[in-house]
């Protein structure tokens, strides 16, 4: 066909020596057409963003190269082209945006001059007549007032506006494709679905072919022509997005899809209604309200403002909000990590807010914390054992007794019990999730609190630890407080929502009137930006 | 709008090193008392012996027989007036000797700040280009000699090698005292002088910014936005330039900027092994002289001239990084 722009052939990148497998990429051969947008779908390592970067040579060689096929762009093989022509192909015919738009600009360079490079390089323009172009660019991407961006720094702009600027710099020099690589992974998710219509608009007004990299089938539906599902290296399945979607023929492809957290909201649970276990009322959390010895101008913000919920006895809430909600530091003032500026915190009728240290610690075995990074929360130089049996031993249980019950809970998060003797490192991300709940168990709280605990995760795994966190919550009666920013895992687990913005809870309820009677106009947007909403809502099982 | 911001940070920052001086001062005061001899016992024993009356007449005069808290009040009264008392053994005001030593001092840390600064960049910028090469490991090599070897055996082995064997530079002092240069003669001649001195003192601080900037290079090298200035185009000699350099500075800087205060302490050695007539030598011998109030009067200096500089650092910082703010 004519309007191929990209063909992948046989492509294969090897990874060094020492890795857990032989080829990051295997045998992978695809096609990109002009105008339309291919979604390359898979779980992390699964040598997708591998496979991008190997298009235009960005692999960190030498460890990991490229040793079989070809890829051909523009009837060139880009893979034996000599460097000073791949580098009229990079930012020139080809363009690339990475996932986190912080760390892929430079943090020292004007985003302005960070654009006009691009210029510099591919085209003959003058200084002025690329000042100009930039301009144009920065209102093409709909950043505002582009005389004020064009000579601000990437920290002075939010993650979407950095987003933007990456957008603009790849489209400078209207490049036949555009390489995405989880652009939008890092971003809210109202944020999230402005860059993805923005990179849709741009796409159809410019017939750019895009090739996009990412994790979620809600990102799929939202945008993609046709989808590339990927395992282990190798394509596991290629075709129209609503075939794959809706009549996935691959087994694997057919567990992810679904392994995404439906938007069915689950039912009110009819538990009688008892004394709440939790009550937060009037709670307040202001940062950065000392000056300094010198009359420094501290500047406030207003984190949690004024909060009030209740989470009943076995009954698990939802507190849903983008980053800078004051979620997290809410559910930091709760377990005492924080202390509030204001208001009561009542846990089993006892006031454990404005608690010294050492009267809390005694409380401190009726909340638990499940955190959202199972990389960094367990200590890599404690056994499990240790780690799990701690809490219980600070609490006057013997360490043999501790231990007993260490293998027990790990078997109840279904992990082997002879882990204990183990250390994190050798437990995959999902794996080191349910020890931090075994961990949490260890002191046989009544209140869970778990931050974004399923956010590092695959999406398959997502849904074990999610179903895990369900049926621990319900054999144990626990309550439980979820914070997320993804509605979808918060319609999954929660028979109630709280949504927070700006510090202040908009609006509260169960989850099944939310999803189908959103009062405020920001739970409205929170529900519509959800990727692929219309494809989950219509592919959603009828009650 | 930045630079007012800048000029008020400035002043603000001045205003907080008033307390951080005063401070110091207090401290060292007290150090001193500790430490046994006075000046009058120094300049009795130097007699061959004197009677009792004689000494304490002597520290009647010095006002050393008052007890130590009204001493304590006397001299920082003086020092509010910038009144540094008087150097009973060099028959001088304490200012005014300082201010006679503070700029050979300026001159050989000046350089030697430059010299390391310069050439460790330099040094490690391309040990990071030449990565893995045996370049690099040449580079790297001379790095750790040049970082293992105490500075006083530097300075007498360039001194054996090319002032005595070679006779190309003169083996101590600032200037040829006798020849009265005037004018550009005058600063070649110091020049001239300057060269053993400030290597000495530079290679152990040009070995550390070598290994750090190497460091720094290759860590800037990984990240992201190095990925993104790839795509984009650039030769890798734009992205080193543009955006790598700049970046991997940073972590450099900041240890210069700590660094300074050391350099004021290896000045006391290099001061000793080439006769340079700064205020490390001065140091030195007021130390052995018991003469209190000139070596008050140098910590005095030195400790203003390390919160000046790290004052200046952190300046060239918030220039340097726009993401610092300034409060």
């Amino acid at each position: 066909m004519s309007d191929v722009v990209l063909t992948i052939d046989n492509l294969t990148v090897a990874l060094p020596s020492w890795s857990d497998r032989r080829n990051a990429v295997e045998g992978v051969s695809l096609d990109i057409h002009r105008n339309e947008i291919l979604c390359v779908v898979g779980e992390s390592g699964s040598g997708k963003s591998v496979m991008a970067k190997s298009v235009l040579r960005l692999l960190p060689a030498p460890h990991v190269r490229v040793t079989g096929g070809r890829i051909l762009f523009e009837g060139k093989d880009l893979l034996t082209l000599s460097e000073p022509e791949i580098r009229a192909i990079r930012g020139g015919r080809i363009a690339m945006i990475f996932q986190e738009p912080m760390v892929a600009l430079n943090a020292l360079m004007k985003v302005g001059r960070q654009i006009d490079e691009v210029l510099e390089v591919h085209t003959k323009m003058r200084a002025a007549e690329r000042r100009t172009r930039v301009l144009e660019l920065l209102a093409d991407v709909h950043l505002p007032e582009p005389e004020r961006i064009i000579d601000s720094y990437p920290h002075e702009l939010s993650g979407g506006q950095r987003q933007r600027v990456m957008i603009a710099m790849a489209l400078a020099v209207e490049p036949a494709l555009i390489i995405a690589d989880e652009p939008t992974t890092a971003l809210d998710v109202t944020t999230q679905a402005q860059i993805l219509h923005l990179i849709k608009e741009l796409q159809r007004t410019h017939g750019t072919a895009v090739l996009f990299i990412t994790h979620d089938f809600g990102v799929v539906a939202e945008i993609a022509d046709r989808v590339a599902v990927m395992r282990h290296g190798e394509l596991v399945e290629l075709g129209q997005t609503s075939d794959v979607l809706n009549t996935p023929q691959a087994d694997y492809t057919k567990a992810l899809v679904a392994a995404v957290p439906s938007m069915t909201p689950r039912a009110r649970t009819s538990a009688p209604a008892s004394a709440p276990l939790l009550i937060v009322r009037n709670v307040e959390k202001t940062y950065g309200r000392h000056g300094g010895w010198f009359g420094s101008r501290g500047r406030t913000v207003k984190a949690v403002q004024k909060v009030s919920l209740d989470i009943g006895r076995g009954r698990s809430l939802a507190l849903v909000g983008e980053s800078g909600s004051g979620k997290s530091t809410l559910a930091r003032c709760i377990i005492g990590l924080e202390e509030s500026d204001g208001g009561e915190i009542i846990l089993d009728g006892e006031q454990i807010s404005g608690l010294t240290r050492n009267e809390m610690r005694t409380l401190r075995r009726h909340l638990q914390m499940v955190f959202q990074d199972p990389f960094a929360s367990l200590n890599p130089r404690h056994r499990i054992g240790d780690i799990i049996a701690l809490g219980p031993t600070i609490q006057g249980v013997s360490k043999e007794q501790a231990w007993k019950e260490a293998r027990e809970l790990l078997m109840l998060v279904g992990l082997k019990p002879e882990a204990v003797d183990r250390y994190p490192h050798e437990f995959s991300g999902g794996q080191r999730q349910r020890i931090g709940i075994a961990r949490a168990l260890a002191v046989k709280p009544k209140l869970i609190i778990a931050d974004e605990p399923v956010s590092a995760l695959d999406v398959s795994v997502q849904k074990q630890v999610l179903e895990l966190l369900d049926k621990l919550r319900r054999t144990l009666d626990l309550s439980m407080l979820f914070i997320t920013h993804d509605l979808r895992v918060a319609a999954t687990v929660c028979e109630e929502i709280a949504v927070m913005q700006h510090g202040l809870i908009v609006e509260q309820g169960s989850t099944a009137d939310i999803f189908s009677n959103p009062q405020h106009a920001y739970t409205h947007a929170l529900l519509q930006a959800v990727p692929g909403v219309a494809w989950q809502t219509r592919s959603a099982p009828s009650i | 709008m930045r630079g007012t911001a800048l000029l008020f940070y400035i002043l603000r920052r001045l205003l907080q090193t008033v307390p951080v001086v005063l401070g110091v001062v207090v401290l060292n005061f007290l150090l001193l008392q500790l430490a046994p001899g006075d000046l009058a016992t120094v300049l009795a024993g130097e007699a061959g012996g004197a009677p009792k009356e004689y000494i304490d007449l002597l520290r009647q005069r010095f006002g050393q027989d008052q007890p130590v808290i009204v001493q304590l009040y006397r001299y920082m009264a003086g020092l509010l007036t910038l009144d540094l008392g008087y150097s009973f053994r060099q028959s001088a005001p304490v200012l005014q000797l300082l201010l006679d030593r503070l700029w050979p001092t300026l001159l050989l840390m000046g350089t030697t700040f430059l010299l390391s600064l310069g050439f460790g960049v330099t040094m490690g910028l391309l040990a990071a280009l030449w990565v893995r090469t045996w370049k690099d490991h040449i580079v790297s090599v001379v790095a750790i000699i040049f970082y293992a070897t105490p500075l006083f055996w530097v300075g007498l082995m360039l001194i054996l090698l090319f002032s005595i064997k070679l006779g190309w530079f003169p083996t101590s002092g600032m200037e040829d005292v006798v020849a009265f240069n005037e004018g550009w003669d005058r600063v070649v001649d110091i020049a001239h002088h300057l060269v053993l001195p400030s290597i000495t003192l530079s290679l152990f601080y040009l070995a550390l910014y070598a290994r750090l900037m190497r460091a720094s290079m290759l860590e800037q090298r990984g990240l992201d936005y190095v990925t993104t200035a790839r795509a984009k185009g650039l030769s890798e000699r734009q992205i080193t330039i543009r955006h790598v350099l700049r970046n991997a500075l940073l972590p450099v800087v900041t240890m210069a900027g700590v660094q300074v205060g050391s350099l004021l302490g290896g000045s006391v050695i290099v001061e000793s092994v080439f006769a340079w007539p700064g205020l490390g030598q001065l140091a030195y011998q007021s130390l052995f002289a018991r003469d209190f109030n000139l070596l008050l009067g140098i910590f005095f200096l030195s400790s203003c001239l390390v919160v000046i500089v790290n004052l200046i650092v952190d300046v060239v910082y918030v220039l340097l990084d726009p993401r610092i703010r300034i409060g």
